[in-house]
């Protein structure tokens, strides 16, 4: 067994895991922060996308002992502590950019990675960001809206009006 | 928990990490885990020592002069699309880049871990075997220089034994005026390709092309070098006759079938693939100017 620590959100977590738990599982599981979702486990879906060290990555292709003593940023962090959402979660919420929410955790990650880099991405940028994210049921193109509202930017797409 | 139990290791030096490697039965290397932490997710592989060669940071640089380039082996693949010395001399990667996976698996994968998985479709390899790079590897008796050609010895078979660690690639960068193109396709974005198209070009001051390379990825076993293509290039102006004729040349690589398609519909997407490359590393008057 190892002993991880971690810094969660600008919050110090430790726990105890085996080599071959995956850091997916060890944040859902271990720490019971279960905002960050598996879907496919071997690095194709998208959804446990979380940050380590600031960089985008699939929380369930990297093991939890791998993230020792990293800065992990996942959806838990988003929301001010009253609960108020962030500006990129109210504008999913405003445009319909989620159904069942699955995918979401990891559509946000992804794109706060984005936005840090490019505060005002154009369609084809938010695009392509996301690409590694897979949503089986609200489609691409209200994610794309969600993006844009957030950003300030514009839209090519059938919603923007 | 869906990996099968290993034992667990994070060397902090090279010389560390292969004594692990030449102690322990059935120990594999960690690099990226953007390829081997899915196999282990699915148990398709079962190692009982895992070699984690993250903590080896003297592997991930790239240096960049005139005569040679050298990327480090632990260099991530996002790192390898963004830097600028290395656009500046060898474009090619970047366009590559954008194709290998995505943004998430880029920042974590390496160009090393890459080399050695060594899928017949993905882009890292194909760019070693264009470039004639040389592999790096280290081992418990030193280190040694593989050509590309060599260290792609068979079906995602690297040439190096179970106790070496690949450490850096290195190439000579082209001329400066050099031309390129890179061209996949693939059913979704980031997925491995059907098939995709390397060209690297040099031309004199009246546009002949003085010297040529051309390596095609997935429709075979291994990503291959397509020598008959390049000998008919070379001497030319890249016209569309000789075009025509690169591509048709393309019948004496080898095609694989495979639930993607037949070895005739491989056959007919490398081709055009490689057409598109052609025509970005030629530019004409009535060709598109590579990006």
């Amino acid at each position: 067994m190892h002993e991880i620590e971690m810094l969660i959100n600008g919050r110090s977590y430790s726990g105890l895991a085996e080599a071959r738990m995956t850091l997916a599982d060890f944040l859902r599981h271990s720490l019971g922060l279960t905002g960050t979702h598996l879907g496919c486990e071997h690095g194709v879906c998208g959804a446990c996308t979380v940050l380590v060290d600031g960089a985008s990555v699939r929380s369930c292709l990297m093991l939890a002992v791998q993230a020792k003593g990293a800065i992990v940023e996942t959806v838990e962090g988003l929301a001010a502590t009253d609960g108020k959402l962030s500006p990129l979660q109210q504008a999913f919420q405003d445009t319909h950019g989620l159904q069942c929410g699955y995918c979401t955790p990891g559509m946000l990650m992804t794109i706060v990675e984005l936005l840090r880099e490019n505060a005002q991405p154009s369609e084809a940028q938010i695009r392509d960001a996301i690409s590694g994210n897979i949503c089986r049921c609200t489609g691409y193109q209200s994610i794309v809206e969600a993006v844009l509202l957030a950003t300030g930017g514009k839209s090519a797409g059938r919603m923007s009006e | 928990m869906k990996p099968p139990p290993f034992e667990y290791f994070c060397p902090a030096t090279l010389d560390e990490a292969i004594g692990l490697l030449s102690e322990r039965e059935n120990a594999k290397v960690l690099a990226g885990g953007q390829s081997l932490m899915a196999m282990l997710n699915l148990r398709y592989v079962f190692p009982d020592v895992l070699v984690d060669i993250n903590n080896l940071h003297d592997l991930a640089s790239i240096d960049v002069t005139a005569e040679r380039i050298r990327i480090g082996a632990m260099t991530r693949q996002r790192k390898i699309e963004v830097d600028a010395a290395l656009f500046a001399r060898a474009p090619i990667f970047r366009s590559a880049l954008k194709l290998v996976g995505h943004r998430q698996t880029r920042n974590r994968g390496t160009i090393g871990g890459s080399l050695c998985h060594l899928d017949p479709a993905s882009e890292l390899p194909l760019l070693a075997l264009l470039l004639d790079a040389v592999v790096e590897a280290a081992g418990p008796s030193g280190r040694r220089r593989i050509p590309a050609r060599d260290f792609i010895a068979g079906f995602m078979m690297p040439g190096i034994a179970a106790d070496e660690i690949v450490t850096a690639i290195e190439f000579s960068p082209w001329a400066d005026t050099h031309t390129f193109g890179f061209n996949e396709f693939a059913r979704r974005h980031g997925d491995f390709a059907i098939a995709s198209s390397a060209v690297h070009i040099e031309r004199d001051s009246s546009l002949v092309i003085q010297r040529a390379a051309i390596a095609i990825g997935g429709i075979g076993s291994v990503p291959q070098r397509h020598f008959a293509g390049e000998k008919l290039l070379v001497g030319t102006s890249g016209d569309a006759g000789a075009i025509a004729a690169v591509v048709e040349a393309c019948d004496q690589l080898e095609v694989i079938g495979d639930f993607h398609g037949g070895p005739e519909y491989r056959l007919s997407v490398a081709r055009t693939m490689l057409r598109r490359s052609l025509h970005s590393a030629l530019p004409g008057p009535n060709r598109p100017v590579a990006a």
